[in-house]
């Protein structure tokens, strides 16, 4: 993998982990109770330090016209427009009620937790292996908070059932871009660095069913798949998110903390 | 010994304590989110190392996304600069940290101060959560407690209740 590619592929990292955290910020002070406030909060820090790590790194292989010009990880979050963002569509969907917030966080949980358990043991890129093991004992507690919530929502009341089965629904078509390879996700699978992804959707299915199971909620088909997230291609929402994320440091930038 | 090792034991022995004051300066910088703990006692303070004739302090954050990670950094280099004024910070990542580096004393001293002390060893996926292991009440010392919500005030603190006293209170996660 050239050095592009690879600062490319530490950007996605980054940035799935940035816009999932900052949409989850936007639950401080208004989830259904002080617990769950605390929790998505806490599990949106995470995100958010996960996300200076990748970003620093990213911005660091940065080269215009072959000299290294570095930047750094509030230049590449604040200062970069849509078409530039290369999240997955699945973590820039609108917050909606508590249960697609879950939903949306049980999808990519179990994705994260695969892919940083592939980064923490490859040698290719060692910093990054550093930050993937430190963030798979954090996922882990974000997995197992989400995982326990699609439990006691699908077997909950008839209503929580019927919602958070309208959530998994109404998700599942971001599910498919997690698992269908660019040039950059190939080019990092042979170089080590990324998870071969058709491997990591044999583990992903595994984990997603038997929970599922568990919540008596039906798994949905895989039908027809929304991609385009990794090529710049984003749904409407995200635009919204980066307008408010960055009004600040566009209208004031040379405003520090 | 020649005259010219004999000046490089003394510059090795300057160098030295250099770096034991440092350490020594070191041990007063407390953890901003637990102030009766110090980051030595946390695991955070990994080592103070000597580069080019001035100290280095190795730091490793205890979550990513810790908010006090800046603040102990800049405690850090203040205490530092008092010895060696050309001291610096460096972030290590890698071995990730982890609740096994909390000392004894530092566990003893949680609890004292009401918080609940990381049980077992992280390598122990039935630590993980707190959730089906037995967590000890720091103010009555009961067995009788529940797990409210594996997030807690801080990224680092699950928050637990005493059925026998009634006390909420806060457990230290394991990781």
């Amino acid at each position: 993998m050239n050095k592009v590619q690879h600062k490319q592929a530490l950007l996605r990292l980054g940035d799935d982990a940035l816009i999932l955290g900052q949409r989850l910020g936007d639950w401080c002070g208004h989830a259904p109770a002080l617990e769950e406030d605390i929790a998505l909060t806490n599990i949106a820090l995470d995100l958010i330090g996960r996300t200076q790590s990748y970003l620093t790194l990213s911005g660091a292989l940065n080269e215009v016209n072959g000299e290294s010009k570095p930047l750094t990880d509030d230049q590449l979050a604040f200062h970069r427009v849509e078409r530039d963002f290369q999240n997955l569509l699945l973590v820039e969907q609108p917050n909606g009620d508590f249960g697609d917030t879950i939903a949306r966080q049980f999808l990519f949980d179990n994705y994260a937790l695969l892919r940083a358990e592939h980064i923490a043991t490859q040698t290719f890129d060692l910093d990054a292996a550093a930050i993937a093991a430190k963030a798979i004992k954090e996922i882990r507690y974000h997995q197992d908070h989400s995982s326990k919530w699609i439990i006691r929502l699908g077997d909950g009341t008839p209503e929580s059932h019927s919602r958070i089965q309208n959530s998994i629904n109404e998700l599942w078509k971001f599910t498919g871009e997690m698992f269908t390879p660019d040039e950059i996700d190939l080019a990092g699978a042979s170089a080590g660095l990324l998870p071969d992804l058709s491997a990591l959707k044999i583990k992903w299915d595994s984990a997603i069913n038997s929970v599922l199971e568990e919540a008596s909620l039906v798994r949905p088909d895989d039908a027809w798949m929304q991609t385009g997230g990794r090529q710049g291609l984003h749904t409407e929402s995200l635009g919204f998110l980066l307008a408010e994320m960055q009004s600040l440091p566009r209208t004031y930038p040379d405003a520090t903390w | 010994m020649t005259e010219f090792g004999a000046k490089n034991d003394l510059e090795h022995n300057r160098e030295n304590d250099l770096v034991k004051a440092v350490k020594r300066q070191l041990e007063d910088v407390m953890d901003p989110e637990l102030p009766f703990l110090s980051i030595s006692d946390m695991g955070i303070l990994r080592d103070v190392i000597l580069e080019d004739g001035h100290t280095v302090c190795i730091l490793t954050p205890t979550y990513s996304g810790c908010p006090a990670t800046d603040v102990i950094s800049k405690d850090v280099l203040a205490a530092a600069q008092v010895v060696d004024p050309s001291s610096e910070i460096r972030i290590a990542m890698a071995p990730a940290w982890t609740t096994d580096w909390i000392s004894e004393q530092a566990r003893a001293k949680m609890t004292a101060n009401g918080i609940a002390p990381p049980v077992g060893e992280s390598h122990d996926k039935a630590f993980l959560t707190g959730d089906g292991k037995i967590i000890p009440c720091p103010t009555c010392k009961s067995l009788d407690t529940k797990l409210i919500s594996p997030f807690g005030s801080t990224a680092c603190k699950a928050s637990f209740k005493c059925n026998a006293c009634l006390e909420p209170f806060e457990h230290f996660k394991c990781i």
